[in-house]
């Protein structure tokens, strides 16, 4: 759905669910699940409907995932790093995780 | 052709006379105006508007019955009648509603974080069940081991704890809600922004004179929480009442990991734990007080270890509904005969006992006084 413009800068390995994904140096967590073709990156906490990042700017909370076993982190505001572990989240989060 | 719209007017509602009149719309007047109304009398329930100070949208929604009576053996058969009675009236609620309170009777816990607390649990417990005239129910001391099978997420500082059977909880916003739309369904006339300013005796009745007019039943029953201290005397009525200040915090919704609540934290329904149960007397209701904060959540999190990396989504401070010593005020004027008063701190757990005994007693026009003779404020 996504494209990316200007020329490609250093890139980024991190996990998706387990799988390999590659991103840009700069990306937040949710622009690299965006660029990766993913439509959704959670579902609601009470409807279980699915969401995906809205604003980008850290007002909405549609973006929440769990980065590095911590749940409901707004990947809006998450640049990514090298290894990490990013889980798209099902529902509520997880008390401990 | 110029049309005209028909808009509907809150303000200047059809003048008409009612069976009874309720001042308050919180869970105790729609409570009581759901009993009345299921009953077939006309109702209107007066209410302030949306910033009233108001218990019913700040409490923390148990259903409880451990440790109360202590003082009043009579408020703990009173409780266990509501109690007993909860799931009948949840379902009631949500056959006119199609609204799920999400009424539990897991059993609850009171937890204790050393010897010192289990002893005068302990304690408590054993003062208020041998009070002559109890009606003695199940409240047990538990070791941590008994406690931690039934919550596998308690911390190593817990100690001990009570545990009641008769415990659970609801959504106490979803039950306000309910309550109001079925207030509708059943026919009543909900009129907000009528606070009332005086109550006159008339011929067959009373009249209520508010802001947004007057309103005439022959009956009136006073359940506007702490403002029933200066409405009562208005109908040779007393409520003395001291307001009580509490604290809560709400966390973000997490996966259901406790099964049972605990008298100051318990998950919702929909996953968001709350935690409180503070008390401060004699302060304004605005704001709140982080010392007092920042105590709810250091003991929360001994409980509960597994909430230190939990985002706090909201804390907030609300007035409890409290009489002088705490136990609920059923009472009748003896000078304005058809003016009813009622005051209570749990009108989550009382709901039912509202709505079923209450409002059928006054519907009749007295108080069944083998019932609730020991809750007049003859006793102030």
């Amino acid at each position: 759905m996504f494209q990316r413009v200007g020329k490609s800068e250093a890139s980024v390995i991190i996990s998706v669910d387990g799988t390999r994904v590659t991103a840009r140096a700069g990306d937040t967590v949710a622009a690299a699940l965006l660029a990766a073709g993913l439509t959704s990156t959670r579902t609601t906490p009470i409807s279980g409907t699915p969401r995906a990042p809205y604003c980008m700017m850290g007002v909405c909370f549609e973006c929440l995932v769990t980065i590095d076993d911590v749940g409901n982190r707004q990947g809006c505001l998450i640049p990514v790093s090298e290894g990490m572990r990013v889980d798209t989240q099902k529902g509520k989060r997880e008390a401990g995780r | 052709m110029a049309m005209t719209i028909q808009q509907r007017d809150y303000a200047t509602p059809q003048r008409r006379d009612y069976d009874t009149v309720v001042v308050g719309g919180g869970l105790l007047g729609a409570s009581i105006a759901w009993g009345l109304a299921r009953g077939g009398e006309r109702v209107a329930l007066l209410d302030e508007g949306d910033t009233a100070i108001r218990a019913s949208r700040a409490n923390f929604a148990l259903v409880w019955v451990q440790s109360k009576g202590l003082g009043m053996p009579e408020y703990a058969g009173w409780t266990i009648r509501s109690s007993d009675a909860w799931a009948g009236f949840a379902a009631e609620v949500t056959d006119v509603t199609g609204l799920d309170v999400a009424f539990e009777r897991t059993g609850g816990f009171s937890l204790c974080l050393s010897e010192r607390e289990v002893e005068h649990r302990a304690q408590t417990l054993k003062r208020l069940h041998n009070q002559p005239g109890i009606v003695d129910y199940d409240a047990k001391m538990m070791e941590r081991s008994e406690i931690e099978r039934m919550l596998p997420a308690i911390g190593p500082e817990v100690v001990g704890g009570s545990f009641c059977p008769l415990d659970g909880h609801v959504n106490s916003l979803r039950l306000l809600r309910a309550l109001h739309t079925g207030l509708a369904k059943l026919g009543a006339h909900y009129l907000p922004d009528h606070r009332v300013d005086a109550i006159a005796q008339r011929a067959g009745g009373f009249a209520l004179m508010t802001g947004a007019g007057e309103v005439r039943a022959a009956k009136v029953v006073l359940a506007a929480g702490n403002a029933n201290m200066t409405l009562a005397p208005m109908v040779g009525l007393k409520a003395p009442m001291r307001p009580e200040r509490g604290q809560i915090i709400v966390t973000e919704r997490l996966q259901p990991f406790l099964k049972h609540p605990v008298v100051t934290v318990r998950q919702t329904d929909e996953g968001t734990v709350m935690i409180g149960d503070s008390k401060e007397e004699g302060i304004t209701p605005e704001g709140t007080n982080m010392g007092i904060a920042a105590v709810e959540a250091d003991r929360a999190l001994r409980m509960f270890p597994v909430l230190k990396t939990v985002n706090v989504v909201r804390t907030w401070t609300g007035v409890r509904v409290m009489t002088q010593d705490g136990f609920p005020i059923y009472d009748q004027s003896e000078t304005h005969p058809g003016a009813f008063v009622a005051c209570c701190h749990s009108g989550v757990t009382l709901a039912a006992n509202h709505a079923l005994t209450i409002a059928p007693m006054i519907a009749k026009g007295a108080l069944d006084l083998d019932i609730v003779g020991a809750f007049s404020a003859k006793r102030f």
